[in-house]
């Protein structure tokens, strides 16, 4: 078990440095003629007007929030598949209840007009 | 002799206690040579699929693809990575440097951080540890800030647009994928993918249909591979999150994202396909490495066949489709399962797979019958323009529309 999670650290640790000599090697071999022109943000051949960080829609913020209520939902929802042996049915049918609560929640959402994009 | 990747194992680690190491250190490095092989493996596959994705869109589009360097075109991806290597990195102005860089490391790496728990056969597996389900899961959302962080450091509109896009993707549709994905936890009782696979006298593509659809439809959106490719619709935002990169740095999203999709065709094969399973793989674990490898390409070529066949959705069909009908649908799928895996505790189990198939069965019935509905009623829309009016009307006046 110890040596399961010691790979996954190794993992961790090893899989960056591929992509990290992906990056470093063409800094020694390509060519450098860096200029004011060239790194430009590239828009459509006019110079970019304003700021880049601009405000955005805030309907990314409502669909975020309903992901957040399901991605919860999901993580109590594996330990619960996980010891499916052990339950008696009352305990499946609670987990049942869960889900429909959030099932609920996500009606609400629907009829509130959150899930339309305009 | 069976199983030649245990047999070099064990003389490397005989070797190792040869030269009077402590076991934490034998474990260590033995380890670090694992993810060393399986890593360079995985990206040496990667480069082999740069062919296989040309040479199919080509067939696909009725053209021939690379045929000139190598047999077939086989050397064209090599070509292509020596001059990517040789190509200028041009960081645009204005970019956040640390983030810039960081976004295209991230991407790549968490792709090949994902394979440690995929068991590519009996004995080929890199950890089996026991959470490998959620593993899969919080190690793919990695991707996903990856991408807002290129979209986001890029300094460019376009990128901004393309990361805001792609995340509202990726977070919608990771709710019905990691709901599919619960579907075989359940009918194996463990979140471990050795388990999962070893459960699987009956493939669970079969036990499970609707949620392997769903599983498939939600990894095709995870790829933002087309019809969910809005992040990157050139007609409309040129190429998205990766406009400003250049080289190598482009080259290693575009790695990141072919072999992406190989891993979403192998963990398609670990939970619905059996995984390594198939004829004599258990005495001989190096065919398992095979059978994993056909039925992982296979799903692969599916994702492909699925990308270049379908045009492109507006981003208010992407989200209704997941939202208003992928997640109640997978939720139904998923109460149901449960219900009836706890009910058959005793049954056997021929019975339990021909039952577990029937349900599905009649759901896909009902769905059917819902969906047929739905499209009457848009038709009738456009048949009628003069109700369409009436319908605008009483949609702008509900509350929500109001306020």
């Amino acid at each position: 078990m110890l040596n399961d999670w010691l790979f996954i650290g190794l993992m961790l640790l090893i899989a960056p440095i591929f992509p990290i000599g992906a990056i470093v090697i063409p800094s020694i071999l390509a060519p450098k003629k860096p200029n004011p022109l060239k790194s430009q943000t590239y828009e459509c051949g006019i110079e970019t007007v304003g700021d880049t960080w601009v405000q955005f829609k805030a309907q990314y913020y409502n669909f975020a929030l309903v992901f957040l209520v399901f991605d919860v939902e999901i993580v109590f929802l594996f330990p619960w598949a996980v010891a499916f042996n052990q339950l008696p049915l009352y305990g499946v049918i609670v987990g049942i209840l869960f889900i429909e609560v959030l099932v609920i929640g996500l009606i609400y959402a629907w009829r509130k007009g959150i899930l339309e994009w305009f | 002799m069976a199983d030649p990747v245990t047999f070099i194992g064990q003389w490397l680690e005989s070797i190792l206690v040869g030269w009077g190491l402590s076991s934490a250190w034998i474990s260590v490095i033995m380890g670090a040579l694992g993810v060393l092989v399986l890593g360079g493996g995985v990206l040496l596959v990667d480069i082999f699929l740069v062919w296989v994705e040309r040479k199919v869109v080509a067939r696909f589009q009725d053209r021939l693809g690379p045929n000139r360097l190598g047999p077939f075109g086989l050397f064209q991806p090599i070509a292509d990575v020596i001059k990517l290597l040789l190509k200028e990195n041009i960081t645009p102005q204005g970019a956040d440097k640390f983030v810039y860089n960081l976004a295209p490391i991230l991407a790549l790496a968490t792709v090949i951080i994902l394979w440690a728990v995929i068991p590519l056969s009996v004995t080929v597996v890199g950890s089996t540890i026991n959470v490998g389900a959620l593993y899969i899961v919080a190690v793919g959302a990695i991707g996903t800030l990856a991408i807002i962080m290129a979209g986001w450091a890029s300094n460019n509109k376009y990128a901004l647009l393309g990361a805001f896009r792609m995340v509202a993707q990726m977070i919608s549709y990771e709710v019905p994928m990691v709901i599919a994905i619960l579907i075989p936890v359940i009918l194996a009782k463990s979140m471990s993918l050795a388990d999962i696979v070893a459960s699987q006298s009956v493939w669970y593509i079969v036990l499970a249909p609707i949620a392997a659809v769903v599983f498939l439809i939600g990894a095709q959106a995870e790829l933002g591979r087309a019809p969910f490719d809005l992040s990157e619709a050139e007609s409309e935002i040129v190429a998205g999150f990766h406009i400003e990169y250049t080289g190598m740095k482009f080259g290693l999203f575009y790695a990141g994202e072919l072999l992406h999709a190989l891993t979403f065709g192998g963990l398609f094969a670990t939970f619905f396909l059996g995984g390594w399973r198939g004829w004599g793989a258990e005495t001989y674990p190096i065919l398992g490495i095979g059978y994993f490898f056909v039925k992982a390409m296979f799903m692969y070529w599916v994702i492909m066949w699925i990308k270049y066949s379908f045009p492109r959705v507006r981003i208010d069909q992407m989200l209704n489709f997941c939202w208003k009908f992928l997640t109640p649908l997978i939720l139904t799928v998923l109460s149901i399962t449960a219900i009836l895996d706890k009910l058959m505790s005793g049954v056997p189990y021929w019975i339990y797979v021909l039952v577990m198939l029937f349900s599905n069965l009649v759901i896909l019935y009902f769905v059917y019958q819902a969906v047929g509905r739905y499209a009457r009623k848009e038709r009738q829309k456009v048949a009628d323009p003069e109700k369409v009016q009436v319908n605008f009307r009483v949609r702008s006046s509900t509350p929500s529309q109001a306020s």
